[in-house]
């Protein structure tokens, strides 16, 4: 077991409102192999997202990460003054947002917007910058880099920006990416060249990705390993395989006979009874207890930490040795 | 781009009609000139030959022909009261006017950006909240009070600034300017101050929640995730979204000072054109009145062209290129 890239150790994300404080993120704790990709995945609202932002610490206030460390290569960034902060963004961590119509300034050339990432991070003239950006426009697939360099980002459909924000996201080949629904807001025909692309750069610069995403089909796809999030908690967490044909936790396995299979006949999709609890009304031990078809009395008052389940671990009283 | 260019110009053409037919129709609606020329006692005979010099006896869209015509070449007739060319009139009083205008706008602009993004960027800073009471002033006081305030503490209990007039000029050429001299410059300051602040007030506060909406983009929070400095977020990507609707506000704004210069100017007895104005009014010099409408109505309509070019300029989404057609 080589060291973690990245090692998440019992992250509390909170936003104080007027109306109490509210816990996004709850004890979590993961970690990241150098070059591994990790699926994170959840309903709307189940914290993933944050977790990302909370990792290349762009958490919008008043959210802030209340307890718990987060270490890259074994060092400690989430307490890191916000300069030196910067200076790993994009250099180290690598990020990639859900929409590319939106993650790119529309005044901007999308070779200003390379040239100005690149010399933050390296030093380079701007004409080696300006040749860099057009190899990376070239290594993440855009046709006839050298002249579309000084095109704006209207002049590209969103597969090709996105394309573009993948190619701002490498410029300082950081080791690990914080890829945020990099897909949902594109084609369909379109997400399975970009994930692609994304486990092709991926590979080739040795980096790890954090795929956030609801899409289970994506993380069957590209994840070595995947985290099941619910309520701002994990869930269960382990390779790939594992957690989509073995799944331990009642949720994940609730989720993934959700998921319709082809040539399958019925009338409606299974689904889980209820809907996950706001955030201001998680109940009292495991979140998932009021949709849970297997809880017994501890579920409802001990709230389980992730534990060993077959491959995985899962944050369930089932596996209670 | 060219057809863009002539579309527009083809618009300021029409309003500018429009607007000379409103200017031409003060005349008729102001009396009968024979009649105000004549007086009571004049013969039915002398009537029609004065009518018939006048070429009042033609239709009226020739006569409206007449006077788009020679309203082009500059030519607006006698001033009644003062019987001198409206022309020669307002060349006279222009400078004035376009000084004081431009030197509230620069202020406006030059005072309000800064503000505003100060007051985005520093939010809870107590700075910041003192420019946006301010700003509160700004905006709810009437300009005329405003201005006797600033004459009341500078000119009367202070005595630094004059409270009237332009102070000394000198001429180059025909143009007049108050800029070259101390007594000039110190004459500017609380007028501009007065025909600016509301200006910068509004400039500040949209300059502030326009660069609030930019800084919650997906693109600035991209922008730092690709680990930009503050600086680089905020004043070249943040601050270049910002100022394109600003521009627009900012230039219509422009017209909307150089009219409503007639406020100040009445109040710090500037020699302008809206002091001309006012005196006419009180007189009913009217083709002073209509010439005044017009040439108004010709800032507006060159400044609105202005800013249109300027947006098309900053915006890049608004150039069509055929060049680059996307996938």
């Amino acid at each position: 077991m080589t060291a973690p890239l990245l090692e998440v150790r019992n992250l509390r994300v909170e936003f104080p409102t007027r109306r109490g404080t509210l816990v996004a993120v709850d004890d979590l704790s993961f970690e990241i192999a150098p070059g591994e990709v990790l699926g994170v995945v959840g309903e709307s609202g189940a914290g993933k997202s944050l977790t990302g932002m909370a990792i290349i610490g762009l958490l919008e206030p008043p959210g802030r990460i209340a307890s718990g460390q987060i270490l890259l290569e074994g060092e400690r960034i989430d307490n890191l003054p916000p300069d030196a902060m910067r200076r790993i963004r994009g250099k180290r961590i690598g990020a990639i947002f859900q929409d590319p119509l939106t993650s790119l300034n529309p005044l901007f050339t999308i070779g200003e917007q390379l040239i100005e990432t690149l010399q933050v991070h390296l030093e380079l003239d701007h004409k080696q910058a300006r040749s860099r950006a057009i190899e990376l426009l070239a290594e993440v697939g855009i046709p006839a880099p050298a002249a579309r360099i000084d095109n704006y980002p209207h002049h590209f459909s969103g597969g090709m920006r996105q394309r573009v924000v993948i190619a701002l996201a490498l410029c300082a080949h950081p080791r690990l990416i914080v890829a945020d629904e990099p897909t949902t807001a594109l084609d369909v025909s379109i997400q399975a060249q970009i994930i692609d692309l994304l486990k092709k750069v991926a590979r080739e610069n040795g980096a790890a990705v954090m795929l956030i995403t609801h899409d289970m089909g994506v993380i069957a796809e590209t994840a070595d390993r995947v985290a099941v999030m619910y309520a701002g908690r994990l869930a269960e967490i382990g390779p790939v395989k594992d957690v989509i044909h073995a799944p331990r936790h009642p949720y994940t396995s609730g989720l993934m006979s959700s998921i319709p299979k082809l040539g399958e006949q019925r009338e409606s999709l299974a689904q889980i009874d209820g809907a996950m609890p706001r955030l201001t009304a998680i109940p009292p031990g495991c979140a998932f207890n009021p949709r849970c078809p297997k809880r017994f009395d501890r579920c409802m008052t001990e709230r389980p930490s992730p534990m060993p389940a077959g491959a995985n671990h899962a944050a369930c009283w089932l596996y209670a040795s | 781009m060219l057809a863009f260019v002539l579309r527009r110009v083809a618009q300021a053409v029409l309003v500018m009609l429009t607007v000379g037919l409103i200017a031409f129709s003060l005349f008729t609606f102001v009396g009968d000139p024979v009649l105000f020329m004549l007086g009571q006692d004049a013969t039915p005979e002398d009537r029609v030959r004065v009518t018939k010099l006048l070429g009042l006896d033609q239709p009226f869209y020739v006569q409206y022909a007449n006077f788009v015509g020679r309203a082009l070449q500059g030519d607006f007739g006698l001033s009644l009261r003062q019987v001198r060319p409206v022309s020669k009139l307002f060349v006279e009083r222009l400078p004035a006017t376009l000084e004081l205008s431009f030197a509230a706008a620069f202020l406006a602009l030059a005072a309000g950006i800064p503000m505003g993004v100060y007051t985005a960027l520093r939010r809870n800073s107590w700075l910041a909240q003192v420019f946006l009471t301010v700003s509160l002033i700004g905006v709810s006081l009437p300009t005329f009070l405003i201005g006797i305030l600033l004459i009341l503490v500078f000119a009367v209990v202070l005595g630094w600034l004059p409270s009237f007039g332009r102070g000394d000029t000198i001429a180059i050429g025909w143009w007049t300017t108050g800029l070259l001299t101390a007594s000039g410059l110190k004459s500017l300051i609380l007028p501009a101050i007065t025909l600016g602040l509301f200006q910068m007030t509004l400039i500040m506060r949209l300059v502030r929640s326009e660069m609030l909406e930019v800084l919650r983009t997906d693109y600035i929070k991209f922008a730092r995730a690709r680990g930009l400095s503050d600086r680089s977020v905020h004043f070249r990507h943040a601050l270049k979204n910002t100022l394109v609707p600003v521009i627009t506000i900012a230039g219509l704004q422009l017209g909307a000072i150089i009219a409503f210069a007639i406020i100040t100017e009445t109040v710090f007895q500037w020699p302008g054109m809206g002091l001309l104005f006012i005196q006419s009014v009180t007189v009913a010099d009217i083709p002073v009145m209509a010439a005044y409408l017009c040439l108004i109505a010709l800032f507006f309509v060159v400044i609105n062209l202005v800013v249109d070019l300027l947006y098309y300029a900053v915006d890049p989404r608004l150039r069509v290129d055929r060049a680059a057609a996307a996938h």
